[in-house]
Formats: C-alpha cells, sequence, structure tokens
C-alpha cells in the first residue's frame, strides 16, 4: 500500500484539530447569527478551518508522499526541544544562570560532541555573560535559583 | 508638501536624538549579520532580538527592528555573490550573476553595485513611503466596522493568493492562526475562552512566544547539524570600484527594480522575495543580450538587489497607514509597537507624529549607514561565517528563552514557544508556508471585533458588509481571489462529477464508449 500524502495527512490532522475546538466550543455561548457571542466566531473559524482541511486532502491526492521526506536532523531537533522543555521547566525552579549552562552545556558537549571543556567554557561564558548584560546591566527581572544563581 | 517637509523635519530631530541615532546603527548593523548569517533569516532575526526592544521607548524599538529588517536585504546580497550562499530568500536571485562575477574577478564590483542599488532603492522608496502613507491613512479614517472587517479579509486572502502553493494550504494556515487568536478574553463580553485554568492565556496568546517559535526555533531545528566548512574570500577595498560600463548598465536596472519591488511591497505577500525574482526576468527580458544572464550580468544584481530593498520599505504603507501588516515582519513588528503600547492604524500618524516620522526619517538615516558600513566592512561581516554553527545555535536558544520569558516572566511563553517551535518545524518540513498563522494571529481580535461591531450597526444585518461601497468591493475582490486561488479544486470537482456520470457531457462520452 502507497504511503498517503502529505497533503492527505496534514489535512486530515487539521481536520481533527477543527472538530476538536468545534467540540470545545459548544461551552461558549454561541449567541444568534445576527447577533453573535462570544462562541460564534472561534465556531465559524473551526468549520472554515474544517472546508480548507477538506480541500487540502481533496486537493492534494497526487501530491508528495509522506514517505519521501527525509528527517535527516531528528536527532538535533529532539535534543534541541527537549532542551526548550529542559529550560521551560528548570528555569524558575534552577534559576536562568545555571538552566541556561546545563541547556548549553549538553547541547554543545552530548548533542554536538564538541568536548566537556569547551562545552563548560561555552556554557559559563553565556550563561553568566548574558545574565550581567540583561539581568545586572539591563536590569531584567531573570529567576534566580538556588545560592542565589 | 509644505506639511510633509515640516512632519519629516519633526522626524528627522527625533531620529537623529543620539540614543534613536544609535539603535538605528545598532538595526542595521545586526540586520546585517542576520542577512550575511545563512538560515537566520529577517524573520527568525526579528523574531529572536525582539525581546531585546522591551526596554526601550517605542519610536527607538521600532526604529532598531525596521533597521534589522533592511539591513538583513543589504546583508544578504554579501554572501550570495561572494559565496553563491543566500544569507535569505531574497537573495536567490543575487546568487546567480553576482557569483558569476566573482568567478571573473568582479566580486567587489558586484558588491558595490548591490550596495549602491539597495541605497539608491532604499532612499526612493522611502520618499515615496512618505508621500503615500498619510493620504492613505487619511483615507482609511473614513472607514468603519464594516470596512475594517472587509479590509482584514482582502488582506489575508490576498496573502493566501500571493503565497506560493495551493491556496488551500495558505487558508488553512491562516484559519489556523485566527483561531488561535480566538484565545484569551473575549473583549466584548469579557468572557473567558479556552484558557484551561491558565491564568497566563486569559490575554491570549503571547504573539512573541508563537512568532519566537515558529520562525525563531524551526529555522534553528531545520538548519541543526549542519555544520560546514566554508570556502570564504574576501574582496579587496580597490576591487570594490565598478567600471564606468557596469555603473551605466546598472542605472536602469536599480530603477526599475525600485519601482517594482515597491509596487509589489505594498500587496500583502512575501513582497521581498518575489520582487527580486520579478525583476530578474524583467530585467533578463528587456536585455539585448539576455545570454549574458547567470554568467556574470550586471543587471542581474543591480535590478533583484534594489528591488527586494524597495519591497521592504513598500511593506510598511499598508502598515504604517492602515495598520494592517502585509507579511510575516511587518505582523511581527505590529506587534512589538501593540507590546510598546501603540494601537497601530490610520490614527498613528495623527497621534503619534513623532513616531512615525521618527521612523521614516531613521529610514533615511539607516541607509546611509548601510552603504557607509557595508562596503569597508565587508570583510568582517563575511568572517562572521567562520563561527561554527554548533556554537551559534545554542547561544539563539538560549536568546530565544530569556527574550520570550522576559516578556511576561512566564514560563508558559517558554512552553508555547517550543510547542510553536515543534509546529514550525513539522510544517515547514512539509512545506507549508507558515507566514500566514501569525498574521492571522495578530488579526484575529481586530477581525472579531470588527465583525461583530458591523452586525450591532445593521442590527444582525450581514448585507453591512456588502451595501457600503468601500467594504462591498474589498469583499468583492477578495471573493474573486478566492475563486481563482480554489479553481483548481473546482475543476477538480466538476471532473470528479463527470467521471460519476452526473454531468450530461460525460453522459455522453459513456455512450460512445459503452
Amino acid at each position: 500500500m502507497r504511503s498517503p500524502t502529505i497533503d492527505q495527512v496534514a489535512g486530515s490532522v487539521f481536520a481533527a484539530f477543527s472538530l476538536l475546538v468545534l467540540w470545545e466550543s459548544r461551552k461558549i455561548p454561541f449567541g444568534f447569527m445576527a447577533e453573535p457571542g462570544p462562541g460564534a466566531v472561534p465556531a465559524i473559524l473551526a468549520f472554515i478551518l474544517l472546508a480548507c482541511s477538506i480541500a487540502v486532502v481533496i486537493g492534494g491526492r497526487s501530491g508528495k508522499r509522506v514517505a519521501e521526506l527525509q528527517w535527516t536532523e531528528w536527532r538535533h531537533a529532539v535534543a534541541i526541544l527537549g532542551m526548550c522543555a529542559f529550560m521551560a521547566l528548570a528555569l524558575e525552579r534552577l534559576g536562568y544562570r545555571l538552566s541556561i549552562f546545563i541547556a548549553l552545556l549538553a547541547l554543545v558537549s552530548i548533542a554536538e560532541k564538541k568536548g566537556w571543556i569547551a562545552g563548560i567554557v561555552f556554557a559559563g561564558c553565556f550563561s553568566f555573560g548574558s545574565h550581567y548584560i540583561f539581568g545586572t546591566l539591563l536590569r531584567l527581572p531573570l529567576p534566580q535559583g538556588p545560592f542565589g544563581l | 508638501m509644505i506639511e510633509t517637509l515640516h512632519s519629516l523635519s519633526l522626524g528627522f530631530a527625533t531620529a537623529m536624538a543620539p540614543d534613536v541615532l544609535l539603535y538605528a546603527f545598532v538595526g542595521c548593523l545586526v540586520g546585517t549579520l542576520v542577512g550575511v548569517l545563512p538560515g537566520v533569516g529577517p524573520l527568525a532575526g526579528i523574531s529572536l532580538l525582539l525581546p531585546v526592544t522591551y526596554g526601550l521607548n517605542p519610536t527607538s524599538a521600532i526604529v532598531m527592528l525596521a533597521g534589522i529588517y533592511y539591513g538583513a536585504m543589504y546583508g544578504g546580497s554579501t554572501t550570495s555573490i561572494l559565496m553563491r550562499i543566500p544569507g535569505e530568500a531574497a537573495s536567490v536571485m543575487t546568487c546567480i550573476d553576482g557569483y558569476a562575477m566573482t568567478q571573473k574577478g568582479r566580486g567587489g564590483a558586484a558588491l558595490a553595485v548591490a550596495a549602491m542599488g539597495s541605497f539608491v532603492a532604499g532612499t526612493l522608496s522611502i520618499v515615496a513611503l512618505m508621500l503615500l502613507a498619510p493620504p492613505l491613512a487619511e483615507f482609511a479614517l473614513r472607514f468603519g466596522p464594516p470596512e475594517n472587517f472587509a479590509l482584514l479579509v482582502l488582506g489575508l486572502l490576498v496573502l493566501a493568493y500571493m503565497s506560493s502553493g495551493p491556496m488551500t494550504r495558505s487558508l488553512t494556515m491562516a484559519a489556523l492562526g485566527l483561531l488561535l487568536g480566538m484565545v484569551g478574553m473575549d473583549t466584548m463580553t469579557g468572557l473567558f475562552r479556552f484558557e484551561y485554568g491558565l491564568s497566563e492565556l486569559g490575554d491570549g496568546i503571547g504573539i512573541v512566544p508563537v512568532a519566537v517559535g515558529l520562525f525563531g526555533i524551526s529555522e534553528i531545528l531545520l538548519s541543526a547539524g549542519q555544520d560546514t566548512k566554508r570556502d570564504i574570500r574576501t574582496p579587496r577595498l580597490r576591487e570594490l570600484l565598478p567600471t564606468r560600463r557596469e555603473w551605466r548598465e546598472s542605472a536602469a536596472p536599480i530603477g526599475r527594480g525600485t519601482v517594482l519591488g515597491f509596487l509589489i511591497g505594498i500587496i500583502p505577500g512575501p513582497g521581498h522575495i518575489i520582487s527580486s525574482f520579478v525583476s530578474y526576468s524583467v530585467e533578463r527580458r528587456l536585455s539585448k543580450h539576455p545570454e549574458r544572464f547567470g554568467h556574470g550580468a550586471v543587471e542581474g544584481v543591480a535590478g533583484p538587489e534594489s528591488a527586494n530593498n524597495s519591497a521592504t520599505t513598500g511593506a510598511f504603507v499598508p502598515m504604517l497607514a492602515l495598520g494592517l501588516p502585509s507579511g510575516a515582519v511587518p505582523a511581527i513588528m505590529l506587534a512589538a509597537m501593540m507590546i510598546h503600547g501603540i494601537a497601530p492604524g490610520p490614527m498613528l500618524i495623527q497621534e503619534q507624529p513623532q513616531l512615525f516620522w521618527g521612523v521614516i526619517a531613521s529610514m533615511y538615516v539607516g541607509n546611509v549607514v548601510l552603504l557607509i558600513l557595508n562596503l569597508p566592512l565587508v570583510g568582517l561581516f563575511v568572517n562572521i561565517l567562520r563561527i561554527p554553527y554548533s556554537y551559534l545555535y545554542p547561544s539563539l536558544l538560549a536568546f530565544a528563552t530569556l527574550g520570550v520569558y522576559a516578556v511576561n516572566n512566564s514560563v508558559v511563553d517558554v512552553w508555547i514557544m517550543t510547542g510553536a517551535g515543534l509546529v514550525g518545524y513539522v510544517l515547514r518540513k512539509l512545506e507549508y508556508e507558515i507566514a500566514p498563522i501569525i498574521l492571522g494571529l495578530v488579526l484575529a481580535p481586530m477581525l472579531e471585533l470588527n465583525f461583530r461591531q458591523s452586525l450591532a450597526m445593521s442590527a444582525g444585518s450581514y448585507s453591512i458588509l456588502f451595501e457600503r461601497p468601500i467594504a462591498g468591493t474589498m469583499l468583492a475582490v477578495g471573493l474573486l481571489l478566492l475563486f481563482l486561488g480554489m479553481r483548481p479544486i473546482l475543476m477538480q470537482a466538476l471532473k470528479w462529477r463527470g467521471d460519476a456520470g452526473l454531468e450530461p457531457a460525460a453522459s455522453g462520452e459513456r455512450k460512445e464508449n459503452p
């Protein structure tokens, strides 16, 4: 069996999303067509998205297939997204300097295999240097972690 | 005219203030760097650097962001000409003849022509912006909610029509962006929608985390792991002077590129990219020796480079005069204005003359700065490419996180950035345009408010949207574009009907082939 086309997969995902929005919109007062309430425009937009998604699926029957896509950079992508998630989790727990230090060290030394010393020097300079510029000089309220770091 | 000159003098007084001048210079410098670095286009660059402007006053912030935008157009040509690496998409056409000139030992001259073309186009297009934006804004003051609604719908439809790829894809992206813009408090009733108990979502999904994620993080995700060593050759200063013949051959393409670029830039869509492609085709068609194109024709550098700079300024016309962004970069700049408490729209020129004319005047200054900065420092900029990407992208990532967090001191924004980064990465892999998402997100609250206010004005009658001449015309043009864009699908549907035997013609065919 041939793999589906990109548009068939993407269109189906968008259609599912629009249905989800429609389902969630039922909790918000729709009002009337002549006097729309807060739920009306989201519901209308979800219908438009559903219609467009169906059109994408129909129009994309002969397009590029999902199996033809190359995901060569996926390891890096997972590492980077993982580090973004780590920063979101750690920023207010470990503080700015420590979270950025760990994230940069992991990316440079583990994901990019540049060695631990290079990673520590780079991550240390960046995390403490950027904190000094933005936190101390420009007075951006950056989160602090244990030991005032 | 005298009023315009008086306002411009007010603008120059603002633009020449030391702090504004400094930020114009920083914007131009950073923009050039953004343009030089492949993979970090003006969109990703502005998204990533937007948080830096939070601490600035609104004029300095917009001046700096504008500097990044047009600075990137200047910088993009450098690596295209010297290394055949387009720093950003609008410089793709410059690669062809610019690099061919470098191979013939005329790389320096190509850089000079590109810089001079960019300067002339940039300056002339600012004159056009200055003359066009105020009357356009004055005209737009007659707009009520139905006209505003029609204008926003038309803007989205033109963008979808102009996008590469099928219109249905772009419309899907725009609808997705509009839906994201529905999160948060309803402005007319105060009711919270789709906030799921997260107080941070009460004000809606932030434009900054979505823009940084969609453009900045997705760019990093796509380019990660591509650490390639590059052969870097920098021209000497004395090689930068074009011959008299090269100047003569460049003059008309610069003029044509300026006009074309400005007109294309006003229309919603990726004007700076389209204009360089159109300009290249026009120059090739008008040339007496089209066979020279692709082998180092100086017109192939002068035209597209002038066009993409002019288009950048053209994009400011609807943004400053109507509050309507014509693409993703103006949308982000509009978001920056909102963050600084400035309401974009036709009233901007009257309510914030210092900002409007200050930005215009700073563009004149910025163009001079870029001309002075670019040619002598070309060697320095090219050396930026020696920074290994394995160190560059972690820095960009950390910087993006810092900036996004700093908007509201909220990790929810960092999560939104991460999610938007993933979505942007997947969509770009699938070759979907992501610019309509950000445009939809920016326009959604205005679109909804104007739609509901229109119906309130007409006691619920939808005819108000079509009966008023300006709104009716704009919606009719929008519907025409929608029809033109959807024609392939309609034709396919008709073919299926025919195949299924629902059309008389098809049944006739069946009779012939029982």
